[in-house]
């Protein structure tokens, strides 16, 4: 069966029919085209697929779709304003939180909620945001380092 | 005005080039190629281990309505394998299945609901055999052959022995034996199996997206199993989510994937999941080690005598070169002198392993740090101290032939000794606040930068970049070595803006399509660094010189009074000179857009010797070397161990990019040690168990210790700028340097792999049930369900 799925996605209204079963994940990524969200993992194992919705991280690979009706959804592609690169993106571009890039939109939406709820976070507060999250490359040195230094922008009047 | 001065990247902390694609999410990967009409694709897979195939009966399946084309191993009788001795692989099983999940046909329809249907409607008829689980099973006398060209199912034996090791242990006041077992690793890079095929039924063509590290490997396989004019084959590498090792040879994936493409007639998009890339594999086999070393009572080694057996699983893979490292790169660390190698690669009903990071060397470096550790401490050396023993001198042959021309070694032992205040804390450390023990280990280890000779023998260069420079003054580098997110194309960039003076944002790098960039070996055995970035380098000093005639023809002065500073060009201090856009109108009156070609080979001397079968293998033309302290606090009430720190010295000849060169020690690093305390794959009769990241245990941010890096800088006389690897050859160490630092914190030394909670707890238990300080000093091998191996 299909339902009428009404969101504001990236901050867009935007009306779709989607099937009752069909996951958040493949409608971002398969109905609307937005790809930047990533499949990793057959099921809540790894965090690639992580959006925002109303602010908060989500696995979007065990999220229906038509479970959001009526709520804000913010994948990889809402973050940066102007051209210019949100202050989370910044720090995972400046300094190499990400090497392949395939975790990078869901470590970078985990970042980012958390950012939007907590300014300041401690190393144990980013750890704890992230640790849901796999990244096969950088060991996650340089992603905590990211993330510290995203606050700092952020703390400079950057947008996370 | 400022005066011009020539721009430089090579040394900085360079952020890299694709960078920005990767962080907005604009960065394509195969399975973001997402396009109307693409067909789906799916793969039915065995679930026997071992079994003839009677009969694979497709017809059911192809009465679903909106199936498009189902292939088998009827459909193709080629094999493919990267190695060209050991090509025994058909994309789609033929006569027998030899592992559980081996692809036995693949399903193109309309989408993916009809394509997983069809898969339940295939009926797989077969006749099920003896299947072997393990090395020991497998070479059991009278045991089924798994592959009918490879008797008592031994993939390769290796055996040499040069020098004496009767008369080194004879020279030794202590001789010691070890066992070890390393469990079987997967990469489990974060991007699953993908491929799309395109397939031009009108004008016979080919097009392949695949996530592959080698491109030109799949090349020449689509090729050998599709029957087809290469020419007629194009590969297209998007973005690639990190690769490990099980990328460097042709997939099945993307074989069938070209396979039903063609019978459908159409496009087909095969995205695999978690658990067949787990099974697809071609991770690090399970390996027993026996090794027994000699030593004086001042610590140098007089003699080595290793034996190893790894589970290759059921195909041929990278198997021969595997088990010729083990053997080869016992050297080109120490110097050593009387070593004997016996290794043994072996076939069984698993998937087939590949080339896992380091690959072939980390298991036995394993070994043999931990067993120099714990002679060290028998002869109340040092353990730093009995490395110092050892060092090589450079520039030398090894007793097998391999050149080693720079030797950073020492260099690293000294850093990490220092920062990790070695000295000071070793056997000194207090227990936590919270009675938790702990404790201090060091190991070193060592990697190639590149098979000297590669896989594919065909007389052209080793590696051959093109740079592009037309009207709009762009500079454009053409190349096909593929960045899997270890950076190849941010040092590409680098390397050609700094020869010609030029900030990097002048330079642009085109990769990964066959129909544009020249062909290129590929990103294994860290290679690209040191051979495309020596193409590189020729390729931009080729460029610079046309620049150069073309200002001295405008300035009216001869080339060698020309001075370049990137973007101006004079003859002499007082002249205004051109800019770097006047210059290149002048160069274009000539010939038009302008393309030079840049080439690398590497020297016969670094080819190794024949001194034995396979005696070529661990040539490179320069070696990485890495040292590492880690410091641990284990927990005596659960056994769980805790990684307080690393402190880790790489070095690479020269850091081209400091933050690339951080980011790949620490990530190897860490890739060592989910090998060495959690990850671990698993079979229940040869079925995965472990096909999920939950299962197959990777470190979280949360179980990760920070992680320092020493870059050590020992230029290499061939590397250019002076630089080697500096992504694989730090993993090892770390695997060693743990259980070193256990065994210094509770006095159990581990020599089963990984060290599980479980099982340091188990072997507490032991202890303190045989309240015997003694049994602290034996090894531990409590691996459940595994068999003690015995390979006497």
């Amino acid at each position: 069966m299909a339902r009428i799925l009404e969101l504001v996605l990236n901050s867009r209204r935007r009306v779709d029919a989607v099937p009752d079963n069909l996951l958040l994940l493949d409608y971002l990524r398969e109905v609307v085209g937005l790809t930047g969200t990533k499949t990793g993992c057959d099921g809540g194992e790894c965090g690639a697929c992580t959006v925002l919705v109303d602010d908060g991280p989500r696995l979007s690979c065990l999220t229906l779709a038509g479970s959001v009706n009526g709520q804000r959804v913010d994948t990889v592609e809402s973050l940066g304003h102007d051209g210019r690169l949100s202050a989370v993106q910044r720090g995972f571009h400046e300094k190499l939180g990400s090497q392949c890039g395939y975790c990078t939109p869901g470590f970078i939406m985990a970042s980012a909620g958390l950012l939007r709820r907590n300014p300041r976070p401690s190393e144990d507060e980013i750890r704890a945001a992230l640790g849901s999250n796999i990244c096969r490359c950088t060991g996650y040195v340089k992603i905590i380092e990211a993330v510290k230094y995203a606050a700092e922008l952020h703390a400079g009047g950057v947008a996370p | 005005m400022n005066e011009v001065v020539p721009a430089h990247s090579i040394g900085a902390y360079v952020p890299m080039v694709d960078g920005p694609d990767k962080v907005s999410g604009r960065a394509k990967y195969t399975a973001d190629l997402i396009g109307p009409g693409l067909l789906a694709g799916r793969i039915l897979r065995s679930p026997y281990s071992h079994a003839e195939i009677i009969d694979v009966d497709v017809s059911a399946a192809l009465r679903l309505p909106g199936v498009k084309a189902i292939v088998t191993g009827a459909d193709c009788d080629k094999t493919f394998g990267v190695l060209p001795i050991a090509r025994s692989e058909y994309p789609l099983a033929r006569d027998k299945v030899r592992y559980r999940g081996e692809p036995v046909a693949g399903v193109a329809a309309i989408d993916d609901a009809t394509a997983k249907r069809a898969l339940g409607l295939i009926k797989l008829k077969v006749k099920e055999l003896p299947a072997y689980y393990t090395s020991k099973q497998a070479l059991t006398a009278g045991a089924n052959i798994i592959h009918a060209h490879r008797p008592n199912n031994v993939e390769r034996d290796v055996l040499f022995e040069l020098g004496s090791v009767e008369q080194g242990f004879r020279e030794a006041d202590l001789v010691r034996e070890g066992n070890y077992d390393c469990a079987e690793v997967c990469q489990n890079q974060m991007e699953m199996h993908a491929a799309l095929a395109e397939y031009d039924a009108v004008r016979e063509r080919m097009t392949v997206y695949a996530s592959t590290q080698v491109p030109y490997y799949v090349h020449l396989m689509l090729a050998q199993i599709l029957d087809m004019d290469m020419s007629r084959i194009r590969v297209v590498k998007p973005h690639v989510g990190g690769g490990f090792g099980c990328r460097t040879e042709a997939l099945n994936v993307e074989l069938i994937a070209a396979l039903l493409a063609r019978k459908a007639g159409g496009n087909v998009r095969l995205v695999t999941t978690r658990e067949e890339t787990f099974i697809t594999h071609r991770g690090r086999p399970q390996t027993d080690i026996r090794l027994k070393l000699g030593m004086r009572k001042d610590g140098k080694i007089t003699a080595v005598e290793c034996e190893c057996y790894q589970r290759g699983g059921a195909h041929s893979g990278y198997g021969i070169v595997t088990i010729l490292y083990s053997g080869s790169m016992l050297y080109a660390i120490y110097d050593l002198h009387n070593v004997k190698y016996l290794g043994k690669r072996v076939l069984t009903n698993t998937p087939p392993c590949g080339a896992f990071r380091g690959h072939g060397t980390v298991d036995i470096r394993f070994a043999f740090e931990s067993l120099l550790d714990e002679m060290a401490s028998e002869l109340k050396l040092d353990q730093v101290a009995v490395r110092r023993a050892n060092y090589l001198t450079a520039p030398t042959f090894t007793d097998n032939d391999l050149m080693v021309n720079s030797y950073g070694l020492p260099q690293c032992v000294d850093w990490v000794e220092q920062a990790s205040g070695w000295r000071a804390r070793k056997g000194k450390l207090p227990r936590s606040n919270g009675g938790l023990r702990k404790g201090l280990g060091f190991a070193c280890s060592h990697y190639i930068s590149g098979a000297s000779k590669p896989v594919n023998w065909t007389g052209e260069p080793h590696a051959t970049v093109k740079i592009k420079l037309d009207f709009d003054g762009s500079i454009v580098v053409l190349s096909g070595a593929a960045d899997i997110g270890q950076g190849s194309s941010t040092i590409l960039v680098q390397t050609v803006a700094e020869v010609l003076g030029l900030d990097i944002s002048r330079v642009r790098i085109v990769t990964g399509d066959s129909e544009v960039v020249p062909k290129d070996n590929g990103s294994y055995s860290s290679r690209v660094t040191f051979m495309v970035g020596n193409a590189a380098i020729d390729a931009a000093q080729n460029l610079k010189r046309v620049l150069v005639e073309a200002a001295a023809r405008k300035l009216e002065a001869k080339p060698e009074e020309i001075e370049c500073l990137g973007e101006l060009y004079r003859a002499g201090a007082q002249d205004k000179g051109l800019t770097f856009t006047e210059v290149v109108i002048e160069a274009l009156k000539d010939s038009g857009t302008i393309t030079v070609t840049g080439n690398y080979s590497t020297i016969p001397e670094s080819h190794g010797g024949k001194k034995y079968r396979g005696a070529a293998i661990g040539g490179t033309m320069g070696y990485s070397y890495s040292a590492q302290v880690v410091e641990v606090s284990v927990d005596e009430e659960t056994g769980v161990v805790n990684v307080e720190k690393v402190w880790v010295a790489h070095d690479c000849g020269k850091a081209l990019n400091r933050l690339t060169v951080e980011g790949q020690v620490q990530g190897s690093v860490w890739m060592g040690m989910g090998q060495a305390m959690s990850e671990e794959t698993g079979y229940h009769e040869g079925l995965l168990v472990t096909g999920n990241m939950l299962d197959y245990r990777v470190p979280t941010i949360q179980d990760s210790p920070p992680i320092e890096v020493g870059i050590i800088e020992r230029n290499d006389p061939h590397g250019p700028f002076g630089a080697k690897e500096a992504g694989e050859g730090s993993l090892a160490a770390f695997l060693p340097a743990l259980t070193n630092a256990i065994a210094d914190a509770i006095g159990v030394r581990f020599n089963t792999l990984p060290v599980t909670p479980d099982r340091v707890f188990a072997a507490l238990e032991k202890r303190r049930r045989a309240g015997n300080a003694d049994a602290a000093q034996a090894n531990i091998r409590d691996k459940p369900g595994n068999d003690e191996a015995d390979w006497a």
